[in-house]
């Protein structure tokens, strides 16, 4: 199925998406990878305020390229989302409702995202310059010493993905392979 | 007789190759994409692929980076033993390209500068991966490979056991593979280095990945092997982009090298599908 969504996501959303399901994802959405996830979960483990709003928001794992002088930002597909395994549980349980990556998440990312009622999505990874298309704008809003690696706010417009971990704990990459795998040499 | 080679025009060089690598992919790459989407069976896959067709078409029209992480700058150098370097520093000619080319090209700063001690961006992406080799000639052969961190995370190296034999490597690259799953960005391009020494395999593995796509081992035995552990690579069903499917890997290569008659070296290094590299002679 395609759906339209909108962030902030609502539960009343999420709970009808299932693994497979396109999206088209419009509204503001934050990028975090590697070192500001280590930087979000030490700010919630001291009690500190976070540089954004996490209940409802969805993180975007990505490193942009510069932008270009008169574009919005440079290439911008997302990176490798098991490097955020260690950190996610707890974003998920003070709100965090979508991630965008790629790559398979651990299984205990996969049943914080059910507990939690949220959702894992892939973008399409090594298209960066094809996804760049639907990012209509781009700010830093905090970690700015990290470089590629600071918090923006993005603002999207359907921006397509895909429904990898739903609220049942299933997952789309595990089904793929299964069905295509050949067991002849 | 040697040839005098200027150092500034390989800081040009290299400048211009960083760009062009991680703008344009090569023909290569779309040919196997094009095939790729003949074969695969699974309609997400077909339309992966011609994802990242379309993908190729808008970086190279815009001139921008094919993938945000525009990676470390590998630079294989082919230096002919009758070239005479001249105007300064070979190597420092070479990261000056990689600082420009990556400044000037708006491409992705990854590098940290000491990853135990201050793990701080560099800021200008270096310093440069060089790679020499001395061949016969007057001539400078310039590779540049911008390697991405999904692919790289992905490679294994194990010391395998004589006993284990052809058998045992066989497994071990078809295991990096299947571990690897869709974090390396698949359709994936795999590079296998055997022999050698601890680093030399490693060494193999990346050179292998530096041939064209369907560029078969000239050791027809070698070429056999890398058409069957390909065909069962296939076979694991990770498919375009790892939703599943028939088209894993574009294809895999394998450097052989000499071993001491108590090791096995084995080396996989993944490649995701922006298979870039870009060569100049001068």
């Amino acid at each position: 199925m395609l759906y339209r969504l909108t962030t902030p996501l609502k539960n009343s959303d999420i709970v009808k998406l299932k693994i497979g399901d396109k999206i088209l994802l419009s509204g503001i959405i934050y990028i975090a990878r590697d070192s500001a996830h280590k930087r979000l979960v030490d700010s919630i483990r001291k009690g500190k305020r976070l540089p954004f709003d996490i209940e409802g928001s969805v993180i975007y794992y990505c490193g942009p390229s510069p932008a270009k002088p008169g574009m919005v930002i440079g290439s911008a597909g997302p990176t490798t989302s098991c490097r955020m395994d260690p950190f996610t549980p707890l974003l998920l349980e003070r709100g965090l409702k979508g991630m965008i990556g790629k790559g398979p998440r651990s299984r205990r990312v996969i049943d914080s995202i059910v507990k939690n009622k949220s959702l894992y999505f892939a973008a399409l990874g090594g298209a960066g310059a094809l996804i760049s298309q639907y990012i209509k704008a781009s700010q830093i809003i905090a970690y700015k010493d990290l470089g590629p690696e600071a918090i923006r706010r993005l603002e999207v417009e359907e921006m397509p993905l895909v429904v990898i971990n739903d609220t049942r704990g299933k997952d789309l990459y595990r089904i793929g392979w299964k069905k295509f795998k050949r067991k002849e040499k | 007789m040697s040839r005098e080679i200027n150092v500034k025009k390989v800081t040009e060089v290299v400048r211009d190759l960083c760009i062009r690598a991680n703008t344009e992919l090569p023909r290569d790459v779309i040919r196997a994409f094009k095939k790729a989407i003949d074969i695969e069976e699974s309609q997400q896959g077909k339309e992966v692929l011609k994802q990242l067709i379309q993908n190729a078409h808008i970086a190279s029209r815009n001139s921008m980076p094919l993938c945000q992480d525009t990676g470390l700058a590998l630079v294989f150098l082919e230096i002919g033993q009758e070239v005479k370097f001249v105007g300064g520093s070979l190597e420092e000619a070479i990261v000056k390209g990689v600082s420009e080319g990556y400044t000037a090209g708006f491409l992705r700063k990854s590098m940290i500068k000491n990853p135990l001690t201050n793990p701080k961006n560099s800021e200008d992406n270096t310093p440069a991966i060089i790679h020499e080799q001395i061949v016969e000639g007057d001539r400078l052969k310039i590779t540049v490979v911008p390697k991405g961190g999904g692919g790289e995370n992905m490679s294994r190296l194990k010391m395998l056991k004589p006993a284990d034999g052809v058998e045992g490597v066989k497994k071990f690259v078809v295991e990096t593979v299947e571990l690897a799953s869709a974090n390396p960005c698949p359709p994936v391009i795999v590079g296998v280095g055997v022999g050698g020494s601890f680093e030399k395999v490693a060494y193999l593995a990346k050179k292998a990945l530096l041939r064209d796509i369907g560029q078969r081992n000239p050791d027809k035995k070698i070429a056999e092997l890398e058409r069957k552990w390909l065909k069962e690579i296939n076979n694991l069903g990770i498919g375009p982009a790892g939703l599943g499917g028939r088209v894993t890997a574009l294809d895999l290569s394998i450097e052989e090298y000499p071993r001491h008659m108590a090791t096995l070296p084995v080396a996989v290094n993944m490649e995701c599908h922006a298979h870039r590299h870009k060569s100049y002679v001068i």
